[in-house]
């Protein structure tokens, strides 16, 4: 089931209307907001305290925060929402570094103007992907701006996770000989928002992969206790992610063309719009490394998952003081793999 | 990806370069300018070069319609979204060349200047139609292949009696480039630029057919193969050109026959004629003033031209002197010739056009090709 059922637009409250300047007064229009959206829909025993902060419990263990703005357009894609790319791209930050993520935050600022039953909506759908993925949202915050000064929604998302023993997972830990491993297809999110935006009807409807990935990152690390680095290929794509991890590892990367799984149809929606697979982002894709030996195990336990059937091994870490990360190409070339200049899609996420 | 991935094929890809690696005399040394940015770009991001034999030389050519734009007509397109209050429509990778003092759109936008990224002349028309209070320019560049949609758009906005919108047209003719570089001193006498070949544009002859090359191949006696933009396209063009060059013939040949004909899109080309004449002359970067080569609208349908509409004042315009674009362009130096690649001008900060353009010749070395050039990464770093 996915976070997206359709049966969850429905609006299920007496909510009417639109936002308007009371409801992030402090008055009592806010505290019906705060009641009737927020705390009806993400009801959970922390937010159930109703104090400004919330009360978390004792945790034995490194903590892992990690925050993440959202500010995607359109509000709601083909696979997905606002309300759930926050909770999902949130609790893959913290989920990167090998943590349990345990609570989430939400804040959202609101434009004055826009419809309750939509911002209902986004709740909605926030509230079904934080249960999903088994972390609660145990505080939050709203705010109000004037028509014009904001587009509909922007939420800001903070998750907290705990790391266990012996798990170090960073971008700098990459070493020369590794073997550089992908969850699944590339370029489904960034696709699926761009033809949603500019109303680009393809014969198959592209469906972006937002998801949260802690699941998957707790059974990897389970069968590969060793993973040297896990990142996920947001903004910049696969592209970005690579060159990040090479500098921040100062080493080289060799990856294969053929090996890198994207759809036919977002390869053709890609071919059409000038855009390269490995530049567009990703929300629901990891990319992971670890040494070469222990690859072949590694692929089995990802394509066990439900979320990474289509996981692949794409290439190996060299070393390169140069910090390049080259590909060898379909036709039997090489070339350089190189971050995006500029910006290819603006508010992907 | 049914369409693409057959003009991708390792296989063949193997067999052509085969063919080639027997067919090019060792004791020869063959140098193919592609005109086009397009097949300057599949060649790097494919990996081309690995596959062709050390006297197989690409010289790239001018066809990157960003590149080619002199700085004038960019200065005058951010006084029109800066000046002029007008909403400016522009295709993405105008959008970060900078102009005189680097001054860039996106600088314009970012200083409150209204420019729109547009995919194609009717997002333009529709932000017009959506915004009848305001006037709408379309900044018009490209070679024969962009120029048909801007026609349709003249001719959409004049049968809907559109009051707000013009379009400032900066389209180019690909015939009189190529002609222009034939006939420079550095081709002709000096023998700087060594060109045995073209690798003749693949959309622009779907527009204008193969016919109008003809000339350059009898007069000049040079071959022309009209190539795909796939790489398996550019290799079998290369050994076709080998071919006619082993074999002293300077004829048109067309590779790209799923696509292109003799005489063109007939419709096209009326459709064209129609909207635009020819300017008399038209300063092009790197070419200089280049005679009957670019288009200009008719004075039927001069409501729908901004450089009537508006009053584009006299600028001073200035480009950064060390920049080599100029002389990458016509063919005369490499990327990898400028003091500023790679370490002051780099696709995240360009200096210069060829550099911004994901068809320039500097940005395609730059981000596919830097690695073959270890003294130059040492130098940036």
């Amino acid at each position: 089931m996915s976070a997206n059922d359709p049966s969850l637009a429905v609006t299920t409250s007496s909510v009417r209307g639109a936002v308007d300047m009371t409801h992030g007064a402090g008055g009592r229009a806010m505290a019906e907001l705060i009641r009737d959206i927020f705390q009806r829909h993400l009801a959970n025993e922390f937010l159930a305290q109703a104090n400004d902060a919330a009360l978390l419990g004792t945790v034995c263990g490194r903590l892992v925060m990690a925050t993440d703005a959202h500010v995607i357009s359109p509000l709601f894609f083909p696979g997905g929402d606002i309300g759930a790319l926050a909770v999902h791209g949130t609790i893959n930050d913290v989920a990167m570094m090998g943590a349990r993520p345990l609570w989430l935050s939400a804040s959202f600022i609101l434009e004055e103007g826009f419809p309750l039953a939509e911002l209902e909506r986004i709740v909605v759908s926030m509230a079904f992907a934080a249960r999903e993925a088994g972390v609660p949202v145990v505080t939050g915050d709203t705010k109000v701006v004037e028509k014009g000064k904001g587009d509909g929604v922007f939420i800001s998302a903070t998750a907290v996770g705990v790391l266990a023993d012996g798990t170090d997972i960073s971008g700098s830990n990459a070493r020369p000989g590794d073997a550089i491993l992908v969850s699944g297809t590339m370029g489904d999110h960034g696709v699926a928002i761009l033809s949603k935006r500019e109303h680009l009807d393809f014969e198959t409807e592209i469906i972006s992969d937002s998801q949260a990935l802690h699941d998957l990152v707790a059974a990897m690390l389970g069968s590969v206790p060793g993973i040297r680095v896990l990142r996920d290929p947001t903004r910049g794509g696969l592209s970005a992610t690579l060159n990040e991890i090479a500098q921040q590892s100062k080493v080289g990367m060799v990856i294969r063309e053929a090996a890198v799984p994207v759809k036919p149809e977002v390869a053709a929606a890609c071919e059409l719009l000038g855009l390269d697979p490995l530049n567009v982002a990703n929300e629901g894709k990891l990319i992971a490394i670890c040494v070469a030996q222990d690859a072949k195990t590694l692929l089995a336990e990802i394509r066990a998952h439900p979320m990474g059937r289509d996981a692949a091994i794409i290439g190996e870490v060299v070393t390169d003081q140069h910090a390049l990360v080259r590909m060898k190409t379909r036709l039997g070339g090489m070339r350089v793999v190189d971050w995006i200049a500029g910006e290819q899609l603006p508010r992907i996420c | 990806m049914k369409y693409v991935d057959e003009y991708r094929d390792q296989e063949l890809a193997k067999t052509i370069a085969g063919a080639i690696a027997i067919e090019a005399d060792p004791e020869k040394s063959y140098h193919f300018m592609e005109f086009c940015g397009g097949h300057t770009h599949a060649i790097f991001r494919h990996g081309v070069q690995d596959l062709m034999p050390q006297n197989v030389h690409f010289v790239h050519g001018p066809g990157c319609p960003v590149c080619v734009l002199p700085i004038s007509r960019l200065d005058d397109a951010v006084e029109l979204a800066e000046r002029h209050g007008v909403i400016l429509c522009t295709y993405g990778d105008m959008m970060r060349v900078p102009g005189t003092k680097q001054r860039s759109l996106i600088r314009a936008k970012a200083d409150g200047a209204d420019v729109r990224m547009v995919y194609s002349t009717l997002d333009a028309l529709k932000i017009a139609r959506e915004n009848p209070e305001r006037q709408v320019v379309f900044f018009a560049i490209g070679f024969e292949t962009t120029t048909p949609p801007t026609a349709v758009a003249i001719k959409t906005a004049q049968a809907e009696g559109f009051k707000n919108f013009s379009v400032f047209c900066n389209h180019v003719l690909t015939p009189a480039a190529i002609s222009h570089i034939l006939e420079s001193p550095e081709v002709r006498e000096l023998g700087i630029v060594k060109i045995d070949g073209f690798l003749g544009p693949s959309h622009v002859s779907s527009v204008i057919g193969s016919q109008p090359y003809e000339f350059f191949a009898e007069e000049f006696q040079k071959p022309v193969v009209i190539a795909g933009f796939e790489p398996l396209d550019v290799m079998q063009s290369i050994l076709m050109l080998i071919r006619q060059v082993n074999e002293d013939r300077h004829e048109v040949e067309n590779e790209y026959t799923r696509v292109v004909t003799e005489e063109g899109n007939l419709k096209a080309q009326a459709l064209v004629s129609e909207v635009f004449e020819l300017r008399k002359t038209f300063d092009w970067r790197g070419l200089g003033t280049v005679p009957y080569s670019a288009l200009r609208i008719r004075d039927a349908y001069a409501d729908f031209d901004a450089e009537k509409r508006f009053e584009l004042s006299v600028k001073a315009s200035r480009q950064v002197k060390s920049c080599e674009c100029p002389s990458i362009l016509r063919g005369v130096k490499k990327p990898t010739d400028c003091k500023l690649f790679g370490t002051v001008c780099t696709p995240q900060n360009p200096i210069g056009s060829c550099m911004v353009s994901s068809e320039g010749a500097c940005a395609a070395y730059w981000t596919y090709g830097r690695f073959r050039e270890p003294k130059l990464l040492e130098a940036a770093e």
